[in-house]
């Protein structure tokens, strides 16, 4: 699998990383490179092998469902870049 | 339209009752100051790591074993990419290749016909937070405190034929997921939301390219938004057109679907395992304790309430709508005995139902426990009062004046006059004060009879027994 210029603008706009029409190229070959050692990872016969989720080979510990969090937003929100009311505020959203 | 096959599938997201949310500590209580429970996790900041709440998945093992769904030995959290403002980590952690709850289904009853509804799936995610998007000078104002509430989002197969369909499921959802516990229902609040996926084809072709109507939540809303999707997917189609892939929102004011602005990019959601938690397991002696711990289930229970006391199928039905409505009848025919079953169950759909209704209160909180009910079922079957009467009865004791049916059939004297002497006596008088109606009905005026049974009851303040007064009085007239 080869990637396209259009894929690498399509896949950059997804991540939200600006890359520039000089950075295009690059990108893409470096994208190819991984893509090709992917390849080399596919081609092994897996047939029977459970696919592995997770690096470390332990489950998931469990927490008690209990509240232990305070009101700390006035902490937070001091490192935000504006607020109101309590709101975070953004660039309007509405579609 | 006839030639038209509806296809539907439903998913919901059903937020569940937990006290905290599904990976941090914050509390998952509604209605608090904004951002008040949004905790160094639920905001994503920098360095966090989501810790997975048991109970979330406790509730999730209830509802597989309710729908008789396959709970997933192992399943993986999956982070769903995107970026939204509501969503501070710019992914949404859900479950994607193994969720914890797989197959089942759910019997629905629509009319006549009972239907079995498969369930493809159910898998734990957390919800996102919410937008505010009155005006903040030109910017949106965003509330996290729902970001990380626990959510189970069950998906059906597209096994719904029809809007009706459709809301049968939902209902039936919305019941068993209260019924087991695992969710308040609040549909206002937003715990029970259906997203619908609908399409329409020629019998028997390839399904057909369907429609999402997304943040359903109201049966109402279900109902209207599916009936006008199909009806404009057949116009269009009918026209000439082609439905495109897309996903709609329903406008209540308008009762129409319209599609929102297109965000083919924002559907590469990008899924991959979360490397910030590991796989869920659940071992059988888990699943074990949970199931102890279920109740009895609703379908179980209709059946149970259908063989051990004799009920329709609509009576049973009814009956086990709620749990608190099966346990307000099992007490009440405990006491009243099973060979009244049937009146109990009249009087809890009727008379009940009907007052609960109009005062808005939940059968919990019914002024008249089981106990008095079954007191004044008690006092019908053995002639003490009559149905009518019986009536005034209830409403007393729903008003709190008496403690049993017994108090107040003593206070307010209405207790039924059934001996034949007194009875008699009574109707000789409305004879005697009636000649008119007397000769009417010798005349072959069916009427003038109820009009004499009318006064008689008048007479006894309606104590009498309506039977015993009926059949001395045919005696008398034809004497």
């Amino acid at each position: 699998m080869s990637l396209t210029r259009d894929d690498v603008r399509r896949i950059a706009l997804l991540a939200r990383i600006e890359v520039s029409d000089a950075e295009v190229e690059r990108t893409r070959d470096q994208l190819n490179g991984i893509l090709g050692f992917v390849e080399q990872l596919q081609a092994v016969d897996t047939t029977g092998v459970a696919p592995m989720s997770h690096a470390v080979d332990v489950v998931q510990r469990l927490r008690e469902d209990r509240v232990t969090e305070t009101d700390r937003h006035a902490d937070f929100q001091r490192i935000a870049p504006e607020t109101e009311a309590g709101l975070y505020l953004v660039p309007k959203v509405i579609e | 339209m006839s030639q038209w096959e509806v296809v539907i599938g439903l998913e919901t997201h059903v937020q569940l009752q937990t006290q905290s949310k599904i990976f941090s500590g914050a509390s998952t209580a509604f209605g608090a100051a904004p951002n008040a429970q949004a905790c160094a996790v639920d905001i994503a900041l920098p360095g966090v790591l989501p810790v997975l709440n048991r109970e979330a998945v406790v509730c999730a093992i209830r509802f597989g074993l309710a729908v008789g769904a396959e709970i997933a030995p192992r399943s993986v959290f999956a982070r769903k990419n995107y970026f939204y403002p509501d969503l501070p980590k710019g992914y949404q952690i859900s479950q994607f290749e193994i969720p914890v709850v797989s197959g089942g289904g759910l019997t629905i009853q629509v009319g006549e016909t009972e239907k079995y509804v498969h369930l493809t799936r159910a898998h734990l995610e957390e919800d996102a937070g919410k937008s505010l998007h009155e005006d903040f000078h030109g910017k949106s104002g965003i509330d996290l405190n729902r970001a990380g509430t626990p959510l189970l989002e069950i998906v059906t197969e597209p096994d719904m034929r029809s809007a009706a369909e459709a809301v049968a499921y939902a209902k039936a959802l919305h019941a068993l997921v209260q019924w087991i516990g695992i969710c308040d229902g609040n549909m206002q609040e937003g715990s029970f939301r259906c997203d619908a996926n609908v399409s329409v084809r020629r019998p028997g072709a390839p399904l057909g390219t369907r429609r999402e109507i997304k943040n359903l939540n109201s049966f109402r809303f279900l109902q209207q938004a599916i009936e006008y999707e199909i009806k404009w997917q057949i116009e269009t189609i009918e026209d000439g057109g082609k439905i495109q892939q897309a996903t709609v929102l329903f406008d209540p004011d308008t009762g129409e679907t319209r599609a929102m602005r297109s965000k083919e990019d924002a559907h590469d959601y990008r899924y991959f395992p979360d490397p910030d938690l590991l796989p869920l397991e659940i071992k059988p002696d888990w699943i074990a304790a949970v199931k102890a711990g279920l109740p009895e289930l609703p379908a179980a229970m209709k059946a149970r309430f259908e063989a051990d006391y004799g009920l329709s199928a609509y009576d049973a039905g009814g009956l086990t709508a709620t749990r608190g409505t099966a346990k307000y009848f099992e007490d009440c025919v405990a006491i009243a005995g099973k060979e009244s079953a049937k009146p109990c169950a009249n009087w809890v759909m009727g008379e009940v139902a009907a007052r609960l209704n109009k005062e808005g209160l939940e059968i919990s909180a019914a002024p008249v426990s089981p106990a008095q009910l079954a007191g004044v079922v008690k006092r019908i079957a053995d002639n003490t009062i009559s149905n009518k009467i019986a009536k005034d009865v209830f409403e007393a004791l729903w008003s709190g004046e008496g403690k049993d049916a017994d108090a107040v059939i003593e206070a307010k004297g209405l207790k039924q006059i059934t001996d034949t002497g007194a009875i008699e006596k009574i109707i000789d008088e409305v004879l005697a004060a009636n000649p008119k109606s007397v000769e009417e009905f010798r005349a072959g005026k069916d009427k003038a009879f109820n009009a004499l049974v009318g006064q008689a009851m008048k007479a006894t303040k309606g104590k009498a027994n309506p039977q015993q007064v009926n059949e001395l009085l045919k005696k008398k007239l034809a004497g």
